[in-house]
């Protein structure tokens, strides 16, 4: 599609039964920044059925919501959210598409990109206006995270990219914001699923989610087996912390893929976050530099993770974390 | 050192180095503390082909000798000789069978070899029989169609994992050595059973066990080669194999002076890294020369032995003897320059020492063999006279 | 069951340089390899022809010497192998290259599963396959861990989501990307190097696979990348001081002051 006619910026805005995930906010705040920026309305396009609180994103910064509520929706069916998704934009001809890069994401909206014949960056972490050619400036980690890259999508349109999760911060609603909801019909004789969810199953080990938590405590390779990692955990029960990880552990079978923090697991933002045994290859830093507050626990005074950290303390871990969790309980 | 492997046997390290380095060193010392035979590795094993390496092409295999074995050995046995012995005995099962054994049983047995499907064994050695082999208890007495066995084997290598066994008994208790004959078994024939598992000082990653023998039948078909052949034919295959221990050796010694270094330059006492030390670098100049020499004997023995000589006994004890020796020496070094760090079972060393110490005992204890080697040199200066 | 496995060659390391004189990166001695991802896709390729019969067909688009990748594929199992390389295929985006691979797959035709890495070590887009679904008009399931069943037109599917994994029933043929959960990729076999020593990468031009050539390459890229560069990371860090009674003192009232503990 070229780019004559094309106006406005959307966000495609992802529930999970019937319920709004944390990134659609995320970037509808910086999509809100990107349409002022270019001086455009904003529009949230939303799949599903029976979800609530669809005018929360009018009070986090929509001008108009898109809506197709359908039981066909109910699970997330990628293929026909992305037949859906892709007619609306050749009907309404937006400018630029923001998605998160969950695995809903970075699965089917490739696939709208494909239909319409035009760019898509994957993973972005930074987005902004190039103010003379009103294009999107693409902002996106590259070769495992050592790089980033700036991409751009000159002549095609819409200008699409997904957005890392935790990336941009959800903004605060504002209730007296005015929006319309659209309802838009579900097309389904159009499409036809040829994929269907037959079961879902549950798989989350730890007790407090790692992308919500306040608090997270982090192990490495220093912790040299995979029974020291009850020490991890004590020092988090002690904090009321999630259990994270960089990949060494995880690769080494010690602790469950979903606790993994960095580029090739989750990307988390809490306002504490601990680093024990943890070198800090830039491939964990990738998931968790941003945290508000890091404090790093290494025996190798050289090791990176002190580069970021708000406060480190080159120790050995197998010392310095029981006498924190004897502190702690103290108190 | 330039030993000028041909392209084929290039691949067969290189792929043995990468089996070793990505499947066997992440679990080399939970194998070790478990004692627990590595079946997962003997799979990844059979998947490359390694059984091939050692059976003739018409079998399935890929016909390749004693040399080709040895540097499949010797890259295992560089990060876990327990691994590599289990391997190993699936060859030694073979060679009788290989050597002496007629179509009908090569084919109906060593495919499964070939393909890892089935792991071989080979036992001799018995309570009361150890480096003397004219000793054996264990009989097969002829009847119809067969033969029934009776006795126990002991410390088998692979006992009672593997499917295929080359067990040598007496036939014929009043001829002594030369009433010995070589049989296949299978594990799960009547009156075959299995000791219980030996808990050993080193390879603890192979198993090792006692077959016991209670009116079990064999039918004819399983003898190999001739009656009163038994003694002769192991005579030939402990000749083929015994530069295979001479690599396993030579594989373990290299492994220790790996880590010797490594921790040589890392560790700092007294302001230098250990290796600043003369001290400590005569003792790795030592262990490399050695390690080299052993391994320049195994090479040049094995190629001898695939050269179609027709007597090797001298040479093959030889390589077996100095490379059991080296690695013994070696590993021991190593650990010794480890320090206190290497006695603990965090570092690989102790375990490395204790794994050399096998080889100068099996498959001929090394004094035997001196003996041995002795004997040839009498015998030659002899002829000479 | 016949399968396409796309398989791309990336950098064996992602550590990269930038030269500062041209800009540019500089990929220091590093072996190519076939790209992490894309092994568990060959392998899960080669267990299903191992259980269900039919073939597998390794596909790649770079440049020549991607042929090394090929054969390693054809030592661990693949039947076939197909490279598309050609000058004018340089700078494609994930759209060029997608709808250069489908190009590829018709010419090869016969198939009823195309599989592929979750993405590559490389760009880290993990939008190759999903396009290229959608350009041959496939049936698309991403992050599969697990192929429960495989049964006449259909097959069944586990993949994994943020909090767990979804079972999928989907119609053949389909085209499915694969998470490294799903198997262990073997090592190749001695004779399999044999083979791949002697077999034939049959290498395919933008010509030969009647491309649209407006469509690959620089012109058929919506994307470009306009700049690239290091993170930058604010130095920020305090190490503590003191004995470790006192550092640990010290962290515990800061955490205080902070008011998150």
């Amino acid at each position: 599609m070229e780019s004559n006619g094309y106006q406005g910026v959307w966000t495609f805005a992802e529930q999970r039964n019937g319920k709004l995930k944390r990134v659609s906010y995320e970037i509808l705040a910086r999509g809100r920044e990107l349409a002022d920026t270019l001086g455009t309305e904003l529009t949230a396009v939303c799949f599903g059925h029976n979800i609530s609180e669809v005018d929360q994103l009018i009070a986090h910064g929509a001008d108009k919501v898109y809506l197709i509520d359908d039981p066909a929706l109910a699970v997330n069916q990628e293929d026909l959210c992305a037949g859906e998704l892709a007619r609306l934009i050749r009907e309404n001809k937006p400018e630029i598409l923001l998605a998160g890069a969950t695995s809903l994401g970075r699965a089917f909206i490739p696939r709208v990109a494909a239909i319409l014949q035009t760019g898509l960056t994957a993973d972005c972490t930074g987005l902004d206006i190039d103010a003379g050619k009103k294009l999107l400036l693409q902002t996106r980690p590259t070769f495992g995270g050592n790089m980033m890259a700036t991409i751009i999508c000159k002549d095609k349109r819409p200008q699409m990219a997904t957005v890392r999760p935790r990336v941009f911060k959800k903004k605060a609603p504002d209730a007296n914001r005015k929006g319309q909801i659209i309802k838009v019909d579900f097309k389904k004789e159009a499409v036809t699923s040829r994929t269907r969810l037959l079961n879902f199953v549950e798989n989350i080990t730890e007790s407090i989610k790692l992308e919500d938590a306040d608090i997270i405590v982090s192990g490495g390779r220093g912790l040299g087996k995979p029974e020291n990692f009850k020490l991890i955990e004590e020092l988090a029960e002690a904090l009321g912390a999630a259990v994270g990880s960089s990949r060494p552990p995880v690769d080494e079978g010690w602790i469950p893929y979903s606790h993994q923090v960095g580029q090739t697991g989750k990307t988390v933002c809490p306002k504490l976050y601990f680093a024990c045994g943890i070198s800090g290859a830039v491939q964990h830093l990738a998931g968790m530099q941003s945290s508000e507050m890091i404090i790093a626990i290494n025996s190798d005074p050289d090791a990176p993770i002190f580069d970021v950290a708000t406060y480190g303390i080159v120790g050995d871990l197998f010392q310095v974390v029981p006498l924190l969790i004897n502190k702690l309980k103290c108190e | 050192m330039e030993y000028f492997l041909s392209e084929t046997q290039k691949e067969i390290r290189g792929l043995a180095r990468k089996i070793a380095e990505e499947r066997i060193l992440p679990v080399r010392a939970e194998l070790d503390e478990k004692e627990e035979f590595p079946w997962e590795i003997m799979k990844a094993l059979a998947e490359s082909d390694m059984f091939r390496v050692f059976v003739p092409e018409e079998y399935e295999g890929l016909g390749g000798g004693c040399f080709d074995l040895c540097l499949v050995v010797e890259q295992l046995s560089r990060v876990c000789s327990g691994v590599a012995v289990s391997y190993a005995a699936s060859a030694l099962g073979s060679i009788t069978l290989i050597q002496a054994g007629s179509e009908e049983q090569k084919k109906k047995y060593l495919p499964d070899v070939a393909s890892g499907k089935k792991l071989a064994a080979f036992a001799l050695t018995e309570p009361s029989a150890g480096s003397d082999a004219t000793a054996l208890k264990t009989t097969a007495q002829k009847v119809a169609g067969g033969y029934i066995l009776n006795g126990t084997k002991q410390f088998i290598t692979n006992g009672g994992e593997a499917e295929i066994y080359t067990v040598i008994v007496l036939t014929d208790k009043t001829k002594g050595p030369r009433g010995a004959s070589a049989f296949i078994l299978e594990k799960g024939m009547p009156g075959f059973s299995f000791g219980k598992k030996e808990k050993k000082l080193g390879i603890r990653a192979s198993a090792t066990r006692e077959l016991v023998f209670r009116d079990c039948f064999v039918p004819e078909a399983n003898l190999l080669g001739r009656e009163g052949m038994g003694f002769i034919q192991t005579l030939r295959t402990l000749d083929w194999s015994r530069p295979g221990i001479g690599s396993q050796a030579v594989g373990v010694a290299q492994g220790a002076l790996e880590a010797a270094v490594d921790y040589a330059r890392q560790r700092v006492q007294f302001g230098h890294p250990l290796i600043a030390l003369p001290a400590v670098q005569n003792m790795l100049a030592d262990m490399a020369i050695q390690v080299e020499a052993a391994r320049a004997l195994v090479y040049a023995v094995a190629r001898t032995v695939d050269s179609g000589a027709k007597d090797f006994t001298e040479e093959s004890a030889m390589a077996k003897v100095f490379a059991a020796d080296v690695s013994m020496e070696v590993t021991t070094k190593a650990v010794q320059i480890f320090g206190g760090a290497g006695y603990m079972r965090d570092y690989p060393v102790e375990k490395m020492m204790r794994d050399a110490k096998i080889t100068q005992i099996y498959e001929g204890a090394n004094e035997m063999l001196r003996g041995t080697i002795a004997a040839e040199l009498r015998k030659r200066r002899g002829r000479r006279d | 069951m016949n399968i396409i496995v796309c398989i791309k060659q990336v950098p064996g390391t992602t550590q990269v340089k930038i030269d500062p004189q041209t800009n540019s990166l500089v990929r220091q001695g590093t072996k190519n390899i076939i790209n992490p991802f894309d092994s568990y896709a060959l392998e899960e390729g080669v267990h299903l022809k191992e259980r269900f019969g039919g073939k597998v067909t390794a596909l790649s688009m770079g440049p020549p010497q991607a042929e090394e990748i090929l054969r390693e594929a054809i030592a661990c199992g693949a039947d076939q192998a197909f490279l598309v390389s050609d000058r004018l295929l340089g700078g494609s985006d994930t759209l060029a290259t997608s709808y250069t691979l489908s190009r590829a797959i018709r010419k090869i035709a016969d198939f009823d599963l195309v599989i592929c890495g979750r993405q590559t070590a490389d760009g880290d887009t993990g939008q190759v396959g999903p396009e290229l679904a959608e350009t041959m008009g496939l049936p698309f399931v991403a992050y599969v861990n697990k192929i429960e069943e495989v049964g006449a037109g259909q097959i069944r599917l586990q993949r994994m989501v943020e909090d767990g994994y979804e079972v999928i029933e989907t119609s053949l043929p389909a085209m499915i990307s694969v998470v490294k959960e799903i198997n262990v990729p073997r090592l190749p076999s001695l004779r399999g190097l044999a083979r791949a020593k002697s077999a034939a990468v049959i290498v395919w031009t933008a010509a030969d696979i009647e491309a649209d050539m407006s469509r690959i390459g620089l012109n058929g890229s919506a994307t470009k990348v306009i700049k690239i560069f290091f993170p930058n990371r604010e130095r920020r860090g305090e190490k503590l001081q003191g004995c470790m009674e006192e550092q640990v003192e010290t962290l515990v009232q800061k955490l205080r002051e902070s008011r998150v503990v």
